[in-house]
């Protein structure tokens, strides 16, 4: 493989490299920045002192127990997120795929408004009890989706996924009005400020909850970055090249909704990330997925942790929605982006 | 029409006469197309008396039919169907085909399933000038919100409409798409922001949810006449946006001016979802399905996708209108919500159906 590489070729994977490495020192950055903002000022040195091991008790508390679980949470979801919305572009051969669109957000969002509605005592349920309804939830709607758009013989049809995907999510988000008009503003304001995408998961139990998914779906989807780059040319074409399309789309699939299920449990509906991030990698390193998925994940992850990092600080002490601040930061850098290319 | 060609077809040469060649062989079928569009106007007809005639005050049909030919100002059913149910019927009338049509013309222009006017930035720049007017300037009359949605929704299509072609090469649906789907996100983040900290967020749901209660004379007289050119517009256009849906290459190969033909149908979008969506609230469903369900039923050509649409459109939304007000009386559902879960089933029905792939 390695003689056959054109210069060109080559050019491109140390571009890749390139963008890999400043986009992990990025992350660098903004961690060590993250780490020393907060209600309480912690000086940089400080922060560096007290993660090698030394600093006082409280400033251990701080960063160990109430910003460090945050900062990684940040981390994981902006990277699965993006992965999910990277694998989804390329089943759906559609640009405008993101995870919303097999329904993921509105069924977890409509679970969550659900509950807060109608459960009596909402503030006495024991924490995790949210994530794991707002999981179910968002699991729900995307296996709905799968099977009005699976046929056996045919497997999954891109146009028929997107297709139904609009309509369960139409179906959802009218359920979601109805019922969120009928609530009082308290109930409303937790359930929007949910909806707006809210990493409120703050301590590790949550980063344990989300590992095991994002360890092992992301891997898997990047090992599988070779069936994505002939799933991208379309299905009769990929069946010529000899993959299984069949089944490895519904295990991709699969893929994506773990992924983008278990993070939007834990944060609520980030939606930007995913749809934008993997267009953000395109336009930097091109359309290969094995260098593409990294990038993307890197690009997703750097973007939610910086969000959050601003969402702390910018109204304090009150906390902006992270999601909202996802899209106001991405967005006129992907402009930016889209502005310069060609 | 036949000025967006680069040669006319009344000469007969050739780049015309390709064309009209090309979408000879379309997967078409008018007759049931010219069925549907009569089928559906007595069916839209029918309605609008129906739900004119129901509601709070149940008032019989021969009344609705005296109380518009025969107006009598000193009876109490006559005011209520002159000041309240005729011009609401009216409006969802135009505001279902206005939705409907821009979101066939969107999805011919960029031949993507997801398009519809809220792609361009319409429905976030609208949202985002109510979120402002409510958290600003409380207590602003109707009519004005409705005027600065407007305003709200023309300039982030006008902003999406420079991002997109500003760059070399042109506007390609691909970056119309971006440019409006980021914009959206923008706008959507910063009305969301708004909303948690000036705690309006119920109100702007509210306002997007109650629209067509508010329709009155004023907004119709004003309406209606940009609709309607709008509409006539759409129309003439049709046979570009089916070249364009074949594809860039094939519309530039039939010798289409596609720079114009696209500038010319997202003016026409801005005028039909702007409108609408200023004066009802982002009622997305209708231009996002209904055009799928008239391809479905009469095939690829523009020519009879768009006024398929615009009945369908209009039949959609006045019945969803009527459901709203009678599900729960005296409360109202809101009307896009009602129009999700009545077209939500019927489109999964028609996406499924064996076959014939949309």
């Amino acid at each position: 493989m390695g003689a056959f590489m054109s210069e060109s070729e080559r050019r491109k994977r140390r571009k890749a490299w390139l963008v890999a490495a400043i986009l992990s020192a990025a992350i660098a950055v903004v961690f060590v920045v993250s780490m020393n903002t907060g209600v309480i000022r912690l000086s940089p040195i400080d922060v560096l002192r007290t993660l090698a091991g030394g600093g006082t008790e409280r400033q251990q508390l701080i960063l160990f127990d109430f910003r460090l679980p945050r900062i990684v949470i940040s981390l994981l979801i902006g990277a699965g997120l993006a992965v999910s919305g990277a694998v989804l572009q390329a089943l759906s051969r559609n640009a405008l795929a993101d995870p919303g669109i097999i329904g993921i957000n509105s069924g977890a969002g409509l679970i969550v408004l659900l509950f807060i509605a109608y459960y009596p005592a909402p503030a006495a349920t024991p924490a995790y009890l949210l994530p794991l309804l707002a999981w179910a939830g968002g699991g729900a709607a995307a296996a709905l989706v799968f099977l009005l758009s699976y046929r056996r013989h045919k497997g999954l049809s891109s146009n028929r996924l997107i297709l139904n995907g609009v309509a369960v999510n139409s179906g959802f988000a009218a359920v979601t009005i109805v019922v969120s008009l009928r609530i009082n503003p308290e109930q409303y304001q937790f359930v929007a400020t949910w909806m707006a995408g809210s990493i409120w998961g703050k301590d590790w139990s949550y980063v344990l909850a989300l590992l095991p998914f994002i360890a092992i779906l992301l891997p898997y989807v990047l090992f599988k970055s070779r069936t994505l780059n002939v799933l991208n040319l379309g299905t009769p074409m990929a069946t010529g090249l000899g993959a299984f399309v069949s089944r490895e789309q519904v295990l991709l699939l699969a893929a994506a909704v773990g992924l983008a299920g278990s993070c939007v449990a834990v944060s609520g509906s980030i939606g930007f990330v995913g749809l934008i991030a993997p267009h953000l990698a395109r336009r930097l390193v091109g359309q290969r997925y094995q260098a593409l998925l990294p990038v993307t994940a890197l690009s997703g992850a750097l973007l939610v942790m910086a969000a959050d990092t601003i969402a702390k600080v910018i109204l304090q002490p009150a906390e902006i929605p992270t999601g909202i601040i996802v899209a106001a930061v991405g967005a006129p850098y992907f402009l930016y982006l889209l502005y310069r290319s060609k | 029409m036949a000025a967006t060609t680069r040669k006319g077809r009344d000469g007969g040469q050739p780049a015309g006469k390709k064309a009209d060649d090309a979408l000879h062989k379309l997967h078409s079928r008018p007759r049931t197309a010219i069925v549907l569009i009569a089928a559906g106007a007595a069916a839209l007809l029918f309605s609008l008396a129906l739900s004119v005639s129901f509601g709070a005050m149940d008032i019989k049909f021969r009344m609705v039919w005296e109380a518009v030919f025969h107006y009598n100002p000193d009876l109490k059913e006559h005011q209520v169907i002159q000041e309240l149910r005729l011009p609401r019927v009216l409006g969802c009338m135009l505001v279902g085909s206005s939705f409907a049509v821009a979101g066939a013309v969107m999805q011919g222009m960029t031949r993507n399933p997801l398009a519809d006017s809220g792609l361009i930035g319409l429905n976030s720049g609208a949202t985002f000038a109510i979120a402002l007017c409510l958290a600003f300037l409380p207590g602003l009359p109707y009519r004005y919100v409705v005027l600065l949605a407007f305003v709200g929704a023309a300039l982030s299509a006008a902003l999406v409409f420079a991002l997109g072609s500003s760059v070399r090469g042109g506007l390609t649906p691909t970056r119309l798409v971006l440019a409006g789907v980021t914009l959206s996100a923008l706008l959507t983040a910063l009305s969301e922001g708004i909303a948690l900290y000036f705690r309006i967020g119920q109100d702007l749901a509210f306002w997007f949810a109650g629209g067509v209660a508010n329709m009155r004379w004023l907004e119709l007289k004003v309406m209606t006449p940009w609709i309607a050119l709008a509409l006539a517009g759409a129309m003439g256009l049709s046979r570009s946006i089916t070249m364009l849906s074949l594809g860039e290459e094939v519309a530039r190969g039939l010798g289409l001016r596609s720079g114009l033909v696209k500038g010319l149908g997202l003016a026409i979008v801005v005028v039909l979802a702007g409108s609408a969506v200023s004066a009802v609230g982002a009622v997305s469903f209708v231009g996002l399905l209904v055009p799928h369900l008239a391809r479905k039923l009469v095939g690829v050509d523009y020519r009879w996708i768009i006024p398929t649409s615009a009945v369908l459109g209009a039949l959609l939304v006045v019945l969803a209108d009527l459901a709203a007000r009678t599900v729960h009386p005296p409360f109202e559902t809101p009307i896009g919500a009602m129009i999700s879960l009545i077209g939500v089933p019927f489109f999964i029905y028609l996406a499924n159906k064996e076959r014939r792939e949309l």
